[in-house]
């Protein structure tokens, strides 16, 4: 377990660091140049010069390449060269408990919704209910979210006035007010989510039903509920998991999108802002940062995976 | 019934056969058919934009934010804009990228697949490091990235999510390939010296097809989706092409007193994607094909 653990560690660790590099040369690809950005085009040559020689930009690139991999490993990712100049990490620092916020909820949202429905379908499969599930996880499965996100806002919030329609508030500041904020993107962004993981449920939760120790229960008079949510559904969540570390991938971008949609300041909206503004270093550091979250996010999954399924052993 | 039977019989095990199989089993398929109907409604109102659009899409010439009417089917934009008409002119642009650039994809991501299962070693590794570099992101935020880089506009875009969608088609590509690789008729093609090329073109990629369909199908609404959302986003093909997500992005600041012009862009953009998604699912069990990560 320990030598699996280290080498999927060190295996992380390779991809950030193929990210960084990546993050470094394609702001040499970039069309324009920065410092002509930074000072709206209208700096001359002396002023273009000094800012140049200022943030490094005269070194040969091997050096600069150098200092961005020394700099990055202390979270230093340079500042904004828009509007305030603050410090790109203060700036991510301030968007990531948003953006986790989200995540966490959505995924919350997302088994909300994803667990019965599955459960559901398995139980009732090829009937009614189960087809319209289906045809609702499909729905769901096809439905851009940033336009969910829109309806959503027409609802609840432009004719129900029941939820603010942007904005976020932070936990510290009470359950309630964030739990508000934060509901309609969430859903949102759980619904895709939701529909993968309510199809997984079922196809996984069909096959455990028909495995040997289900019918031998079964056949003793045994299918309760207890039967099904304490014996069928935790063995049916096993390939639910790894499902799981792929569905993060739907979580990142639905985040990337959706804080866009309702002005939330989180890694999303700092990563398009930043790209819309040609704010470079910012957009190094937060597609920095995002790529680390997912590669961890994984990464954990994984782990995950081998502790809720003894059965796994890599080595 | 009778003549149902008659042609299974007259035609053999040939082309037009196996091809009149698989359009029945979508026939059969109920979500597949709706699918299919929807689809080609989208595909020939795209070609004949022209003509069935009811105003010029870029005509400011109507009322503002006009509520939806005979006139106006769907109502009119923040500009006075014919909604409807923009929307149909919208299907080209949309549905021009979603195909176009799954084709490119494939053909990028299929070549370099094949390669790498075929040659193996170094080539394999040096290509499948980069894939699997790839793989480790959502295709929707490499798209973002590759945006970042290359700039707005139509061909950037179409490059952008093009190259973004490769790691799905190399992968899928590059494990049928090492399958049919350990086939005895690849053995034999090469003992009578059939040349590498003609092996891995004419040997290896007919009999990889299935799983490639499936792939290409899924990834079209995929395509589609990462399309409205960058255009959405403003990092789309720019402010003078309407497209399903630029519409929906322009109308977004109105939508709290015209919900027309937030609701319907969205609806084309949902029921295009689903109607793909449900000839997917009908071809995935037809070609009988296993899922993958494409669902993301």
């Amino acid at each position: 377990m320990s030598g699996y653990l280290i080498r999927r560690l060190l295996g992380a660790a390779v991809v950030m660091f193929a990210v960084a590099t990546l993050v470094f040369f394609m702001l040499r690809f970039l069309p324009g140049d920065p410092i002509q950005t930074m000072l709206f085009e209208m700096g001359d040559a002396d002023a273009v010069e000094r800012l140049r020689s200022k943030y490094g930009l005269d070194q040969p690139i091997y050096v600069q390449y150098w200092k961005w991999l020394t700099r990055i490993v202390v979270g230093d990712f340079g500042n904004s060269i828009y509007g305030s100049r603050i410090s790109v990490s203060q700036i991510v620092l301030e968007a990531l408990p948003r953006t986790m916020s989200l995540a966490a909820l959505s995924f919350f949202v997302a088994l909300i919704i994803a667990i019965p429905a599955g459960l559901i379908s398995s139980l009732y499969k090829h009937t009614k209910l189960d087809h319209a599930v289906t045809v609702i996880a499909f729905l769901g499965l096809s439905m851009p979210d940033f336009w969910f996100a829109i309806v959503l806002i027409i609802i609840f919030a432009g004719n129900l006035h029941w939820l603010p329609a942007i904005g976020y508030a932070p936990l510290a500041d009470g359950f309630w007010d964030w739990f508000r904020h934060l509901i309609l993107p969430a859903i949102a962004i759980g619904t895709p989510f939701a529909a993968i993981i309510a199809r997984m449920i079922r196809s996984s939760m069909l096959e455990v039903l028909q495995m040997e120790y289900m019918r031998v229960a079964r056949s003793k008079g045994l299918l309760t509920f207890r039967l099904i949510l304490v014996h069928a559904f935790p063995n049916a969540l096993i390939p639910v998991v790894t499902v799981i570390g792929i569905a993060l991938g739907i979580l990142l971008t639905g985040t990337v999108v959706v804080e866009n949609v309702f002005a939330i300041k989180g890694l999303g909206r700092v990563l398009i802002q930043s790209i819309l503004n040609r704010d470079y270093p910012v957009v190094q550091g937060s597609i920095f940062v995002i790529s680390a979250i997912f590669i961890f996010a994984n990464l954990l999954v994984d782990i995950l995976y081998t502790v809720i399924d003894p059965r796994i052993r890599y080595d | 019934m009778t003549a149902v039977t008659e042609s299974n019989e007259i035609a053999t095990s040939s082309g037009p056969r196996k091809r009149a199989l698989w359009i029945r089993h979508l026939m059969r398929d109920k979500r597949a058919f709706v699918g299919v109907v929807i689809l080609t409604i989208f595909v020939v109102s795209a070609i004949l934009a022209p003509l069935i659009a009811p105003h010029d899409p870029n005509a400011m010439a109507f009322s503002m934010m006009e509520a939806p009417s005979w006139v106006h089917p769907l109502g009119t934009d923040d500009l006075g804009r014919d909604l409807l008409s923009r929307l149909i002119y919208g299907t080209q642009v949309s549905l021009f990228i979603g195909i176009s650039t799954v084709a490119l994809a494939m053909v990028i991501g299929v070549t370099l697949g094949i390669l790498a299962g075929y040659y193996g070693g170094f080539l394999d590794t040096i290509i499948m490091r980069y894939i699997d570099l790839q793989w480790a992101f959502p295709n929707f935020i490499v798209a973002v990235y590759l945006v970042a880089i290359l700039g707005q506009g139509l061909w950037n875009v179409i490059a952008a999510v093009s190259l973004a969608f490769i790691d799905d088609f190399a992968r899928v590509a590059r494990g049928m390939v090492l399958t049919i690789k350990q086939e005895q008729y690849i053995d034999a093609a090469r003992t009578v010296g059939v040349s590498n090329w003609r092996i891995m073109w004419r040997h290896i990629l007919p009999n990889a097809t299935a799983p490639l369909i499936v792939q290409g199908t899924v990834s079209i609404s995929f395509a589609i989706l990462a399309e409205a959302a960058l255009s959405f986003l403003g990092l789309g093909v720019g402010v003078d092409t309407p497209t399903w997500g630029l519409i929906l992005a322009d109308g977004r600041t109105f939508i709290s007193r015209a919900w027309w012009i937030g609701v319907f862009p969205g609806l084309f953009i949902m029921l295009t994607v689903l109607s793909i998604n449900f000839v997917g699912d009908a071809l995935r069990d037809y070609l009988d094909v296993r899922e993958s990560k494409d669902d993301v």
